[in-house]
């Protein structure tokens, strides 16, 4: 037994740190939300290889696990940096998995060229249906369709708020055949029939892209549908590990400063009010932590729990980050609620991040779906 | 990360699954349907089962091997907790003991002690109470009144009373906190006792709680008499010994949820059994919220097993576990029952139990309250409250209490 992160693990995480200490992540989310440019650190994050984090060795890429995977994200989450990996890294894992491509795959590991993953929700315990994120509304979609001849698609569809889909030179989309069956297909963003079209919302240092396909042509890739499915678990598991590392530095920002502030001559953080929410918020980090782990240990050794853990690493990541921003404004008082505080753009974060990739409600479902169906079976 | 066995665990695994496999028919049912109904009946044949697995050596795993224990390390006491759990059968009658006192005694009790108390412990002989809480002294337990005064001829003599005293009805002996010096602050003029329950002017009474059966006590001494032997620990240093006792119960039921049976498999079977619940949104939200928990406990824990496998004192992860534990397990028990409906507190109902119990533990080893105290100090670094009771001989202490409980009345 060994739960704890490798010394390999614990070196790429203080590398990561380092590297984005170099730049300015907060004053760039401000920037970018009073109209200025997303600070887009994508060549940074090519110079110490995190586009080809996932892609096996032959291919170029660093040939690591899901779980390095999650601690990158983790660190770009800490200081609210905007690398588009969130996009990237499940796409290269489909690619990777269906073997083809190989010279594609290595200009994706070298971060020449940027791939996002278009997913779709897998079936659960109520439903058999692949689902994708709506523009707007309660009700999930359909995934893209496609007429399938041999290795050639041609797909009908659209996935709203795909994350790094703007900029990407090549989209692999979860789609549907006229079987019914769940297939991987891999579009050329420029190619005739799609659209990506981008929107910013609230978070600004987020890119996401609504992407649109109209007869678009594009290639199966031989990846089964098991590979799509953890893909999109793989998604939840980074998304897991970004909000968890934006609670790490919300917290040690809040503990800090309940330090220093006096009220009716003690610092505020020896009242218990304050000092038992603070610890709450440490409460919800660490358990987000253990499922993270829990994640990145059941992607490699056991996958037909990754669904389970990547999940709950989202449920507890996401309402732990909700909480933290919230906790990070309150700490603050007044100063909390500012635009020239930190505070506000976790607090963006963590409103925009638990609305992405099928939202909490559906994470939280896939959770009890999961637990529900094995009991029964 | 790893979370496979080693050949060793695996080996070891075996052979503790297939003693169970071959023993479980032996084991009493004691809680839902078909459960003893009679207490000391009860009483007895779960003693008897904690014989059989201490005489399989499937308790005190890791106790050293001279005190009856098998010298093993944490890994292997889980494996045991695991597979105990997969066969359905109960655990041990004395976890108390087993899990918290014995390891005190281990760790500052004498050699004669040592020999005298762990084997008998270990195999249910003999079971043990923590003689702690006060009616005055829960939380704020180094406030503690029972007094032992010392005689010429180095016995002490004990007078007080202690409360919520888990198992006391059937305890042959008890760890007891006593005030030994009154006039130096409160944490200073303390000592740990051995005491053995059928000694006279001991009075054990029993207490209902919230579940209807009564498993704590009040427990008086009268001029009880002890032998200069059953101190443990250094004379006025018992406070040092008690952090050890209380160390051991945080990692007992923090560490130990799932051992305790709050698990997200157990709850999730109660809900698939019930096809309207299954399909329940609103059922489906609260159980996938609780059921993250649970499971984060569970690796929690592991993460925990990992730093005292590598000798390193458990991380902040490891102090908030009570809290997750109880308030995940409260949630479930609330959920089952609006699914079930009534008839979930029908006594024979295993949720009736559950749903009662959990109450209590909220206060139980420390409360929530006390807990993120700690934990906000120890871990976050944020500074204490002010205290009133710093410095003050303990002596003076109650006046001064007793006169500011006055004047806001
Ligand atoms: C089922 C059960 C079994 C038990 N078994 C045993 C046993 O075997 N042996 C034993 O010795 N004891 C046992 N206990 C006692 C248990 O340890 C105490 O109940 C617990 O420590 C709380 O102490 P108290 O009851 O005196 O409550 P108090 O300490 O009086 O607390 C009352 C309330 O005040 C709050 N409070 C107190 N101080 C503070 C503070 N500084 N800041 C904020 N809030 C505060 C508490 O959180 C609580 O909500 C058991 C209790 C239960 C419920």
């Amino acid at each position: 037994m060994n739960f704890e992160l490798s010394d390999e693990q614990r070196a790429l995480q203080e590398a990561a740190r380092g590297a984005l200490s170099r730049h300015k992540t907060l004053e760039a989310a401000r920037d970018a939300l009073d109209g200025g440019e997303r600070l887009d650190l994508w060549d940074m994050a090519r110079e110490v290889g995190w586009p080809g984090l996932l892609v096996s060795e032959e291919h170029g890429g660093a040939g690591l696990g899901g779980l390095d995977a999650m601690l990158v994200l983790a660190e770009c989450g800490r200081v609210l940096a905007s690398v588009p990996l969130l996009g990237h890294v499940p796409a290269t894992a489909v690619l990777d998995a269906a073997g083809s491509h190989a010279e594609l795959l290595s200009a994706l590991a070298d971060g020449e060229r940027r791939a996002a993953f278009a997913g779709a929700q897998p079936p659960g315990d109520l439903s058999q249906e692949w689902t994708a994120d709506p523009r707007r509304g309660h009700a999930r979609v359909p995934a893209p369709r496609a007429e399938v001849d041999g290795d050639a698609a041609v797909v009908t569809g659209e996935v709203a708020w795909v994350p790094d889909a703007p900029g990407a030179d090549v989209l692999v989309v979860a789609v549907v055949d006229a079987d019914g069956a769940a297939r991987a297909v891999l579009v050329d963003a420029g190619a005739q029939g799609v659209t990506v079209e981008p929107v910013v919302r609230y978070d600004a240092t987020r890119l996401l892209g609504h992407v649109r396909l109209d007869g678009a042509r594009g290639e199966v890739l031989a990846a089964a549908d098991t590979e799509l499915a953890a893909a999109w678990y793989l998604g939840q598991g980074l998304l897991a590990a970004e909000s968890l590392g934006a609670v790490e530095r919300a917290l040690e920002v809040s503990v800090e400063y309940a330090k220093e502030r006096f009220t009716f001559g003690r610092a505020i953080g020896s009242y218990q009010a304050v000092k038992h929410a603070l610890v709450e918020v440490l409460r919800r980090q660490e358990n987000a932590r253990s499922l993270m782990y829990y994640a990145g240990w059941a992607r490699q050794d056991a996958p037909a729990e990754f669904p389970l853990a990547a999940s709950a690493a989202r449920v507890a990541a996401g309402r732990a980050l909700d909480f933290a921003a919230r906790e990070l404004i309150s700490v603050h008082g007044g100063i909390g609620a500012t635009w020239e505080h930190d505070a506000p753009y976790y607090f963006r974060r963590a409103q925009l991040s638990r609305r992405l990739l099928g939202g909490m409600g559906s994470a939280t479902d896939r959770v009890a779906g999961e637990l529900l169906g094995q009991a029964a079976a | 990360m790893d979370l496979n066995d080693t050949p060793q665990q695996a080996e070891y695994r075996a052979k503790v699954r297939s003693w169970l496999e071959e023993h479980k028919h032996e084991a009493p049912v004691l809680q839902g349907e078909g459960a003893i109904e009679d207490e000391h009946e009860a009483v007895e044949a779960h003693r008897a089962w904690q014989r059989k697995l201490a005489e399989a050596g499937l308790t005190g795993v890791t106790w050293p091997t001279e005190y009856g224990g098998q010298g093993l390390g944490p890994l292997e006491q889980v494996i045991v907790n695991q597979e105990i759990s997969r066969a359905g059968v109960p655990g041990i009658l004395d976890a108390i003991g087993v899990g918290m006192l014995g390891p005190t005694i281990i760790a500052h009790g004498t050699e004669e002690q040592k020999q005298r108390y762990l084997a008998a412990m270990l195999h249910g002989d003999e079971v043990w109470c923590q003689l702690f809480s006060e009616p005055a002294a829960g939380s704020d337990l180094a406030g503690i009144q029972s007094r032992a005064k010392p005689q010429d001829d180095g016995s002490w003599v004990l007078n007080g009373q202690k409360v919520w005293t888990t198992n006391a009805q059937f305890a042959s002996f008890g760890l007891l906190l006593a005030r030994t010096d009154p006039d130096v602050p409160k944490h200073k003029g303390l000592t740990m006792f051995i005491v053995p329950m059928d000694a006279e002017g001991v009075t054990v009474r029993g207490l209902r709680q919230i579940t209807g059966d009564a498993e704590f006590n009040e427990v008086f001494f009268d001029d009880v008499a002890l032998d200069p032997d059953l101190v443990v620990g250094p004379v006025n240093g018992g406070w040092g010994t008690a952090l050890t006792t209380l160390m051991f119960e945080r990692l007992t039921i923090g560490g130990g949820g799932e051992g305790m049976g709050y698990r997200a498999d157990r709850f999730a079977r109660a809900l698939a059994s019930d096809p309207a619940a299954v399909r329940d949104p609103e059922v489906r939200k609260r159980f996938g919220e609780l059921a993250t928990d649970l499971l984060a406990l569970r690796f929690t824990g592991y993460r925990i097993l990992t730093a005292l496998q590598r000798g390193q004192i458990p991380g902040p992860e490891a102090g908030m576990g009570k809290v997750t534990v109880v308030n995940a397990a409260v949630a479930a028990g609330d959920l089952i029952a609006d699914v079930i409906g009534p008839d979930a507190f029908s006594l024979d109902d295993e949720w009736n139990y559950l749903i009662s119990f959990l109450p209590g533990l909220k206060s139980a080893g420390g409360t929530e309250e006390i807990l993120r105290n700690t934990v906000g100090e120890r871990v976050l670094g944020l500074p204490p409250e002010p205290r009133l009771d710093k410095g003050i001989p303990f002596s003076e202490l109650r006046d001064k209490e007793r006169e500011a409980a006055g004047a806001s009345a």
